[in-house]
């Protein structure tokens, strides 16, 4: 360009405002109801929320889901329980804890105090059990809903897990909602190592679900090729370990897009999805949004930093006024658009 | 428990010694907080890297005047390499001070520190209490070789009694520490023994420790992946107070442990007389 060129060149257009993230409306739906915002945090993966609440108020989350409670204590399994996987980590802690009873007297109060929001997380070996677990919590403080994590060997089915089978899965869903507190959601948590992760949701909705958690770990082994064994410690003869983590997000979102498509078409009733698996940063739970969960939970992320899930929600905030979303709500299964 | 806060550290010194790297970070509120047996929680990777667990290591020094922390790590794997490669300036995501540190007696007492390795690391801090409480203290520090033993000069410096081993017999003593640790508890007078290190080190301490009936405190190294006592992974077998064994957590209730509550014997298994042990069943 000369400089006798006398061109003078101008920015046109409105100047957009910048999106202003406090202003999204991060209200999910969670069962029948709502809760404040999306994000909890994921079973195991935050114990019962007292050592989170050192770097986080637990009450500015949606809700915090406990590691799963049984009706008896559990000594959990033999150590090492956890080995460390390219963006990933395979774990297989056995369930360690105390029992429900405990869980009532001792956790639960502390919680309520603070003002959280308690997703519990039950299971039992068989049918009976969940339900004992569940009946235990009705009336109590701070218990905003129920998640059975499928995941657990069924004592009347040769060990498989109930997860593995959409009738088994159906089994304890009924079971647990006949006797649960009607006003409580209940969660049934799904595995994604089935042939179609649709079929048990959709059983375990029309046995009365009112949300789904998906999904659970996936299994694996690690060989440590210096000891020439597996890392994880054999106990109770497996040394077969649940793989979670970033390793597992598109098997993850996967399995919420297919269930979301499956409600869209119509062949499952509708209930809100609580979309886990990888989540580390807001743009992951924006994926499983928009493959149409409504609530996401953060795990193994927290042993990366403490305050991930908040830290989640608020980058999950932004992403969402960045692409001038008003509310969560309008970008629930929008993936599924066809335009 | 400590009270842990997660903190961008500086970088202010990172250098070799001996097989080691000593490692200093400034961070604002975390320094003040520390007591001997702590330990820090540092990221290793990018927030987006595939290194997800965050390592452990104890606290060597902790300076409130300069807001620093001291570690000492051994390069072993991805993560540490990944550590040792960091510069001066660059920030590192920690989470500290983590953990039950090292009971400390209450008047002058004779202390016995014996270490493996760099378990010597968060020794030092510990006889500075002892010592500035009027106690006094001993050391015996052991390696597999010279170059792994840590902290023989700072040793030197508080007192004279002094013992090295190493097992190739490059330095003092050829053998491990438990060889003069009976001799050199009776020559002392000691009234506890603080040990850290591999553990089947530490279960020898104990064991010459109950013989001797003089009480013995360990800083136990299990294996972690969160360190702030949300996974349960850290966990080992020790009887409580109500004389019922429990698996606990060693980056809550430890690392720091009574020596003679903890089932030595019992680690990387799941006893049938452990609280819960029965609903383990065929799982
Ligand atoms: C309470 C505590 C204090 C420690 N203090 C020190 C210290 O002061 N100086 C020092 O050099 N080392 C210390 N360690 C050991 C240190 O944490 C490991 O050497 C380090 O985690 C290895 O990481 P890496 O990626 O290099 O090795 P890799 O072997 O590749 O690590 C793979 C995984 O195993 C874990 N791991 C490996 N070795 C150990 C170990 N010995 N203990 C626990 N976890 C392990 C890692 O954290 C990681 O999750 C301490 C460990 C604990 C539990
Ligand atoms: C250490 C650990 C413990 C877990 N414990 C439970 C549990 O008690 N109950 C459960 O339903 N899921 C448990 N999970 C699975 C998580 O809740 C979650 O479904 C899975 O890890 C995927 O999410 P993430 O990749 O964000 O961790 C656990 C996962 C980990 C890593
Ligand atoms: S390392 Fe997670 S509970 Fe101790």
């Amino acid at each position: 360009m000369s400089a006798a060129d006398p061109t003078v060149f101008v920015q046109t257009g409105s100047i957009e405002e910048p999106p202003d993230a406090e202003a999204v409306d991060l209200t999910a739906p969670f069962g029948g109801g709502t809760l404040p915002n999306p994000v909890t945090t994921a079973a195991g993966c935050a114990g019962y929320g007292r050592e989170l609440a050192k770097f986080l108020p637990l009450a500015e989350l949606g809700s915090i889901t406990t590691k799963t409670i049984t009706a008896q204590p559990r000594a959990g399994r033999a150590t090492p329980r956890v080995a460390e996987t390219p963006s990933g980590l395979l774990s297989g802690v056995g369930l360690q804890g105390s029992g429900i009873e405990h869980f009532v007297e001792a956790e639960l109060p502390w919680l309520a105090e603070r003002g959280a929001r308690v997703l519990v997380s039950l299971a039992g070996e068989s049918v009976e059990e969940f339900a004992a677990c569940a009946r235990a919590l009705n009336g109590q403080p701070g218990v905003v809903g129920l998640e059975l994590n499928l995941s657990y060997p069924n004592a009347d089915n040769q060990g498989l897990v109930f997860a593995s089978n959409p009738a088994t899965s159906h089994d304890v869903v009924q079971a647990v909602r006949e006797v649960a507190d009607p006003e409580l959601p209940v969660y049934a948590k799904l595995a994604p190592d089935v042939t179609s992760v649709t079929d048990v949701a959709k059983a375990c909705v029309r046995a009365g679900a009112d949300g789904l958690s998906m999904i659970n770990t996936l299994p694996g082994v690690v060989i440590d090729t210096d000891t020439l064994r597996p890392r994880l410690a054999p106990s109770g003869g497996t040394v077969v370990g649940g793989l979670s983590g970033p390793a597992i997000k598109p098997v993850a979102v996967r399995c919420v897009y297919e269930v979301h498509a499956a409600m869209r078409a119509g062949e499952c009733a509708t209930v809100p999805i609580l979309g886990m698996g990888g989540i580390r940063t807001g743009l992951d739970a924006l994926e499983f949004v928009l493959a149409g969960a409504s609530g996401v939970a953060v795990g193994t992320a927290i042993f990366n930093d403490p305050t991930a899930p908040l830290r989640v929600l608020d980058e999950l905030r932004e992403a969402l006024a960045a692409r001038g979303f008003a509310r969560l709500t309008d970008a629930v299964g929008l993936a599924h658009h066809q335009n | 428990m400590a009270h842990p806060v997660q903190r961008q550290a500086e970088i202010v010194e990172l250098s070799p010694v001996g097989a080691y790297h000593r490692l200093v970070l400034r961070a604002e509120g975390i320094a003040g907080r520390v007591l001997p047996g702590h330990f820090a929680a540092l990221a290793v990777d990018r927030a987006d890297g595939s290194l997800l667990l965050r390592r452990p290591f104890f606290v060597h020094r902790a300076d409130p005047a300069e807001d620093t922390i001291e570690v000492v790590f051994a390069e072993v794997g991805a993560g540490t390499r990944a550590l040792a490669r960091q510069r001066v300036g660059d920030l590192v995501d920690v989470v500290a001070p983590l953990g039950t540190a090292f009971p400390v007696p209450t008047g002058p007492a004779s202390a016995l520190m014996v270490a493996g390795g760099y378990g010597s690391v968060p020794l030092f801090g510990l006889a500075d209490r002892i010592t500035e409480q009027g106690g006094s203290v001993g050391f015996i520090l052991g390696a597999a070789s010279a170059d792994r033993l840590f902290g023989v000069e700072q040793a030197r410096a508080l007192t004279p009694d002094v013992l090295v081993t190493t097992e190739d017999g490059g330095y003092g003593i050829r053998g491990q520490v438990t060889l003069p640790l009976t001799e050199a508890m009776r020559a002392i007078e000691a009234r506890v023994v603080y040990a850290s290190g591999p553990t089947a080190m530490l279960r020898a301490v104990a064991e010459v420790c109950a013989n001797e009936e003089v009480r013995c405190f360990t800083a136990v190294e299990q294996t972690m992946a969160c360190g702030v006592g949300v996974c349960m992974s850290c966990v080992l077998p020790v009887v409580g107070e109500d004389g019922v064994s429990r698996l606990v957590r060693s980056c809550v209730d430890g690392p720091c442990f009574d020596g003679s509550r903890v089932r030595w014997k019992d680690f990387g298994t799941v006893p049938p007389d452990l609280e819960g042990a029965a609903a383990m069943g065929g799982h």
